[in-house]
């Protein structure tokens, strides 16, 4: 089975070292837990991988071809949540989850998962009357969206994902990424010892990124 | 070779031997063409001896012109080839480039005063390199925006370039707009017929130009590559 | 392309529901020509002189105006990096960008121009001119605008760098319109000026959008 290799990742930011040597596999069918204190880089090696910026030095591959640059890689496919909310408050609940769905080429599905992430009865409404964390369950709503299978397998990025989360919203998380790597698909999820982690335990790892000290 | 230079202590050790030879070229130039300027070189039949200021004021708009396409060329190769000296060098040459803008706008200023009777009429050259002036002033304001030094190389390499194939429309532009609202032909101080009596410190002059640029530009790379070895020494001492 | 119809119908829709935005940009247009007759004076001839110039500046100073927030939500809310990560190209988001920016200022601009002429007491036949350098002009603006926007997302003091950034490149645009209201006041033919009005329209959607995309991913960064 080919697993995501990554080798002796080093990131640095304006002079800092935020993180070195950095070796880890992710496996379709395991889901990985990224801990690490605050300011250890869990965000900046989630971003790394999402292609948003380039490692300072190490490799990320995927059946011998470099990952981390967009243009160069096909698959996996990349579905990164951050730490912020790409709501937009002007239209409503469903229009926001339709756009994407069309961008990302998920097709249908969309009421199903609304209503999975519990907010389908304010589908008309729009956006910006959702309190925080319905916006962020809207959010990871994406999730819950039937995957193109030319896009599979994907690769989840998911920082801080339970972050303003009510704990049923964090069940429905959790059954879905168990589900989403049952299918061959992979998940880092970045995490701070949350109840999510319980769930999770017996289908993932764990990796810890430490504080570096020069 | 120019990856040879990529390494910052060789370019820096490059730097230490050819500084001292540069500056006393620079100087040198400078001497021999600004007493040639002054002295050998005849005066103008219509303009008398301001035709002189001409000696300054041509070769620093070629210069200004040249610096820019160099930021230009730098900002590319920095994006292009991720060369770490290229973006040093873009920022490093933006304020030469600007304070030549400067002087080409002063002494064109003091050249046109008594043939205008003022001190400014909006004439096509001046007014371009006005317009260059702030492309100079955009870019450097660019470069230093941002907390991340990399992003504002970046960002203001991307301003160049644009800026770059602006500069042939912008002054098209101006021409065209100079030759309609101005009918009534106000001389252009063109630079009189040029005789081999005026070339020889012309060009003596220009070179001296370029050799400042390349002797001053040489001293704030070194000085910005110095101030970052500071930096991360200080960095590593804190943790 | 169906992608791009997509991300401009979303911004349009957006944009527009700040119709407030909108009316405040035709009121900042009328109280800026205000403010030049107050400084001028209330000389008709030089008015007429000058009008056509004013409409230009002042429509300059609105676009940039307007540019401010453009790509602010964007990047703060994590829109920005989704599009990076979809399969839509950002050139696309650039040129849609653009276009909505258009649409919500640019058109404005054309629309008051008229207007304003009636204020500065030009003749009639400078009309159809004036709206047809608008109608190709302001998308250069627009165009070179969001450049601008994409190469300050994120810089400190945007606010006033953005401007100092982009009104050089405007020179070009600036000049050859209020040229062609110029020629057209004093009877000569402008053609040629909107000519090269179209030509620059050219070059400026053929490489602004490219070089947006490349500042944009230089942002999420």
């Amino acid at each position: 089975m080919q697993s995501l290799k990554i080798k002796n990742l080093e990131c640095n930011r304006n002079g800092r070292t935020i993180f070195t040597g950095v070796s880890f596999d992710v496996t379709p069918g395991r889901i990985l837990l990224l801990s690490g204190k605050n300011g250890s880089g869990k965000t900046s090696l989630l971003r790394i991988l999402a292609g948003f910026m380039p490692p300072t030095t190490g490799s990320v591959v995927w059946e011998d071809k470099k990952f981390t640059d967009k243009r160069q890689r096909e698959l996996p496919s990349v579905l990164y949540i951050g730490h912020s909310n790409p709501v937009k408050l002007g239209l409503t609940v469903k229009e926001n989850l339709i756009f994407w769905a069309k961008i990302f080429g998920h097709g249908t599905g969309v009421d199903a998962a609304l209503d999975q992430f519990g907010i389908s009865n304010h589908s008309e409404v729009p956006a910006s009357y959702l309190s925080e964390g319905q916006r962020r369950r809207l959010t990871l709503a994406r999730l819950a969206l039937d995957q193109p299978i030319s896009a599979l397998p994907s690769l989840w990025l998911l920082d801080e994902p339970t972050w303003g989360l009510d704990p049923e919203a964090v069940k429905t998380l959790s059954n879905l990424t168990i589900d989403h790597v049952k299918n061959q698909g992979m998940a880092i999820i970045s995490t701070h010892g949350s109840i999510l982690d319980k769930y999770l335990a017996s289908s993932s790892d764990r990796y810890s990124l430490t504080e570096n000290i020069f | 070779m120019i990856n040879y230079f990529a390494n910052p202590s060789r370019f820096l050790k490059m730097t230490e031997k050819l500084l001292p030879w540069l500056v006393r070229l620079t100087i040198l130039f400078f001497i021999v063409g600004i007493y040639f300027g002054l002295f050998y070189s005849p005066a103008d039949y219509q303009q008398g001896d301001t035709v002189r200021i001409m000696y300054v004021h041509v070769p620093a708009a070629w210069m200004a012109l040249a610096c820019y396409v160099f930021i230009a060329t730098m900002g590319a190769l920095s994006l292009v080839y991720k060369h770490p000296l290229a973006g040093l060098a873009a920022k490093s040459a933006a304020p030469i480039g600007a304070s030549f803008t400067i002087i080409v706008i002063i002494t064109g200023s003091l050249w046109g005063k008594p043939i205008w009777g003022a001190w400014w009429v909006w004439d096509a050259r001046l007014s371009s390199v006005l317009v260059l002036f702030f492309l100079y002033l955009g870019h450097i304001a660019l470069s230093y925006s941002f907390e991340n030094p990399s992003r504002g190389n970046k960002a203001s390499a991307i301003l160049a370039l644009v800026g770059l194939v602006n500069i042939p429309i912008i002054k098209f532009s101006v021409d065209w707009w100079n030759t309609l609202h101005q009918p009534a032909s106000i001389t252009r101080f063109d630079a009189p017929a040029i005789d081999p009596s005026m070339l020889i410190p012309l060009i003596i002059m220009a070179l001296a130009f370029f050799l400042y640029f390349i002797t001053v530009l040489l001293v704030r790379i070194k000085s910005e590559l110095t101030s970052q070895k500071i930096k991360s020494l200080n960095i590593k001492m804190i943790k | 392309m169906n992608y791009l119809g997509l991300v401009i119908i979303k911004d349009v829709k957006l944009a527009l529901q700040g119709v407030s935005d909108t009316g405040m940009t035709f009121v900042f247009l009328l109280l800026a020509c205000t403010l030049f007759q107050f400084s001028i004076g209330p000389d008709q001839a030089l008015l007429m002189k000058v009008g056509g110039g004013v409409i230009w500046v002042v429509a300059l100073l609105a676009t940039i105006l307007s540019l401010e927030r453009l790509f602010i939500t964007d990047f703060e809310d994590g829109t920005l990096e989704q599009y990076f990560l979809s399969p839509v190209s950002l050139v696309f988001f650039a040129i849609a960008k653009a276009i909505s920016h258009w649409l919500t200022t640019g058109l404005l601009v054309i629309i008051s121009a008229p207007l304003i002429a009636v204020l500065y007491n030009l003749p009639s036949e400078i009309f159809l001119p004036l709206v047809l350098s608008m109608f190709i002009g302001t998308p250069i603006l627009s165009l070179i605008g969001t450049l601008g926007a994409a190469l300050t997302l994120g810089a400190s003091r945007s606010g006033v760098l953005m401007p100092l950034i982009i009104l050089p490149l405007y020179v070009p645009v600036l000049i050859f319109g209020s040229l062609v209201i110029y020629n057209a006041m004093y009877g000569h033919s402008y053609n040629s000026l909107l000519m090269v009005l179209i030509g620059l329209l050219l070059i400026t959607s053929a490489l602004a959008p490219w070089a947006t995309a490349y500042a944009l991913r230089q942002a999420i960064e």
